[in-house]
């Protein structure tokens, strides 16, 4: 390749990293305006702030691995493919939604891209992710299942349970801890006596890393390099996503917890605009370009709105169907 | 006399009790600083300090299960698990530990503890944040299980679990929180356990129900007069124990029965109550004990109302046994 190939790709690639973070942003700021005007409704977990992880995170990943995720996992589902459409529908409990309308924001599936569901348990999800991976691992599968959660969830037994197993067994999961340092309203020095949660995890004798997860492109190497060595046959890997939530934990938190100084201080840090400074820092990035990808993604946006206005409820009657095989 | 809410009633019942008995210790997730996520111990913490209510990570095993360490140990636990379908993952410390401390120990040890937890759906939670479980720790001897329905009652009946000398499920109808303010007393005054109140005099049937439906089941009692039907409602409040003598007593009298619950149908807690019906009084019948619940499903998100039992299905089964 030649350097201004080189170069080419990266810009294109760089880009793509943008814009996947734009997609995430705009819509979830749609949906909480959508929220206010009660078109959303029960709770809505919103994971501004947070976009790199994600977005690192799947660039890593294979169309044939497989992703569980928490109740705040949107952006997941939307960059893992399925169609901001489909979320959308979901999300206000139609029945074009990916889980024709039953479970709304906290309970996203889409068997197609392999996305076992958002969970509203914390911890809900390891246990599965473990499943998933001893399947692929029994099956001769070289496949790699990606389980994302919160810090406060290091503090439920199934963590600790499901840790445990896939180190044991050798399992192909790459667990990603998004740590935004409350729980809620529970600051993580309140809920571990292990603050360091590499250590905690490495103590289960898997490699356990902690990635700057502002930082797109730090948490796409590391998720990269995680997902090499697992694929390998190396066994689990932890990833300690250092983050921060822009909003609310929901749509009601009075947010007592934290000073607005220290909320300040993350928006400096705001991944998307790190990224793009970087870029433009670097010539990668025009203001056409910009305009570009905002184009894109509000016209995502807008179709899903549209598409989920359009949708209708499931009949009543359907509402029995599929709690077993029919 | 104060016109509260439930939930200010709960966060005002935890405080005097607090007051009342040192050994009184709220613990859960949030409960502190943040005074819980429906503020139902708001105002605890600066009040009492970090000892008494004590916030903890989300561990729900734990949480339960530490309860009952502190209780055999001579405390009041009062555990806040913060949705009751967060219960699950502290089922074992429940169930297999809270329930049979007493029983197991050959009486040695108990553990005088209360689990309160914000139950049933109608908020648009959806699968996870809209559970009835109360047939789960009905089913487990060794606890009892309260649901209110209103503000006072809640009240007399945490003070009356409190005090208890056994584990108690609390069961909060979290829809109720806010729904209505009535007068609460401010001296000390307990509900026992297992007495039912009647909400509403009536002659030609008798309706049962408690916790979340009792709004809907007294909404259908006052479209019933209208139709010039006059409709007993018995409010059970405490599952288990439950008042069985009322319950006959009314039932027998006027020979109609509809027994309303939000939790699903099968083997739902009501469904033991039309069971003791016919097996008491079934030659007093002059039509079979009919069930309104939710649905063997889980709780849809978009049209949770409508998995309700609600007034038109409610007002329907009136009639199924009216024309019996
Ligand atoms: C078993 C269980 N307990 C409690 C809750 C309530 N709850 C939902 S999210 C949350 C905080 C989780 O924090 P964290 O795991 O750090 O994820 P974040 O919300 O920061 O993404 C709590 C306490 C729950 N959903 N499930």
């Amino acid at each position: 390749m030649t350097t201004a190939e080189k170069t080419l790709n990266a810009q294109e690639h760089a880009l793509h990293l943008l814009q996947q973070m734009l997609r995430i942003r705009r819509f979830e700021e749609k949906c909480a305006e959508l929220y206010q005007a009660t078109k959303i409704r029960g709770f809505l977990h919103l994971y501004i702030g947070e976009e790199a992880v994600a977005t690192g995170v799947m660039e890593a990943l294979q169309p044939d691995d497989a992703v569980v995720a928490t109740y705040r996992e949107h952006g997941h589902a939307l960059l893992r493919g399925v169609s901001a459409e489909a979320i959308m529908a979901e999300m206000y409990g139609k029945q074009e939604g990916c889980s024709r309308g039953r479970g709304g924001s906290m309970h996203l599936f889409d068997k197609a891209s392999r996305f076992y569901g958002g969970n509203a348990i914390v911890g809900g999800g390891l246990p599965l992710a473990v499943g998933l991976a001893l399947a692929d691992k029994l099956r001769g599968l070289k496949r790699v299942t990606a389980c994302f959660f919160g810090e406060g969830a290091v503090a439920e037994g199934e963590f600790h349970e499901s840790m445990n197993l896939a180190a044991l067994w050798n399992l192909p999961v790459l667990f990603c801890c998004e740590n935004t340092l409350y729980a809620m309203g529970t600051a993580l020095a309140r809920s571990e006596s292990e603050t360091n949660l590499t250590i905690k995890a490495a103590s289960y004798e898997m490699p356990a890393w902690s990635v700057d997860g502002m930082d797109v492109l730090a948490v796409e190497e590391a998720a990269a390099r995680a997902v090499a060595a697992i694929r390998a046959g190396g066994g689990p890997y932890f990833l300690e996503f250092r983050t921060y939530r822009f909003r609310a934990h929901s749509m009601f938190d009075p947010e007592l917890y934290r000073s607005k100084e220290e909320v300040a201080s993350w928006k400096e840090r705001d991944p998307i605009e790190l990224f793009s400074e970087n870029l433009r820092g670097r010539g990668l990035l025009s203001d056409e370009d910009l305009v570009r990808l905002e184009q894109f993604a509000a016209e995502e946006v807008a179709r899903a709105v549209d598409f989920a206005e359009a949708g209708s409820l499931e009949p009543l009657e359907e509402l029995s169907r599929f709690v077993y095989s029919d | 006399m104060a016109s509260l809410n439930m939930v200010q009633t709960i966060a005002r019942t935890l405080d005097e009790e607090m007051t009342r008995d040192e050994r009184v210790v709220i613990m859960g997730e949030d409960v502190g600083k943040r005074g819980g996520v429906f503020l139902a111990t708001e105002n605890l913490f600066d009040k009492y300090g970090p000892d008494r209510v004590i916030d903890s990570p989300l561990s729900e095993a734990a949480i339960i299960g530490a309860a009952v360490g502190m209780a055999v140990h001579g405390l009041r636990p009062v555990a806040e698990i913060q949705f009751a379908d967060y219960v699950y993952p502290g089922f074992d410390q429940l169930v297999s530990q809270a329930a049979k401390l007493r029983y197991r120990s050959g009486a040695q040890f108990s553990a005088p503890m209360v689990v309160r937890m914000p139950t049933g759906g109608g908020v648009k939670g959806g699968h996870h944040h809209s559970q009835n479980p109360e047939t789960h720790f009905v089913h487990t001897p060794g606890l009892k299980v309260v649901y209110p329905s209103t503000p006072y009652d809640s009240k007399g009946l945490l003070k009356t679990a409190i005090r208890d000398e056994d584990p108690v499920v609390f069961m909060e109808p979290k829809r109720l929180y806010r729904a209505f303010k009535e007068e609460v007393p401010e001296e000390d005054y307990t509900i026992p356990l297992g007495e039912a109140v009647i909400r509403r005099e009536g002659s030609d049937l008798v309706m049962i129900s408690y916790g979340g439906t009792m709004t809907e089941t007294l909404k259908a009692a006052d479209a019933l007069k209208e139709q010039g039907i006059s409709a007993e409602v018995i409010d059970l409040r405490s599952l288990l124990p439950w008042d069985e003598q009322r319950v006959l007593e009314s039932v027998a009298r006027k020979g109609r029965v509809v027994l309303i619950s939000e939790a699903p149908r099968t083997a739902n807690f009501i469904s033991e109550v039309a069971a003791t019906i016919s097996e008491e009084i079934l030659d007093t019948l002059e039509a079979p004990p009919m069930r309104v619940t939710g649905f063997d499903t889980p709780y849809p998100y978009a049209q949770d109302r409508e998995y309700l039992p609600g007034v038109n299905r409610i007002l329907k089964a009136v009639q199924q046994v009216i024309d019996y």
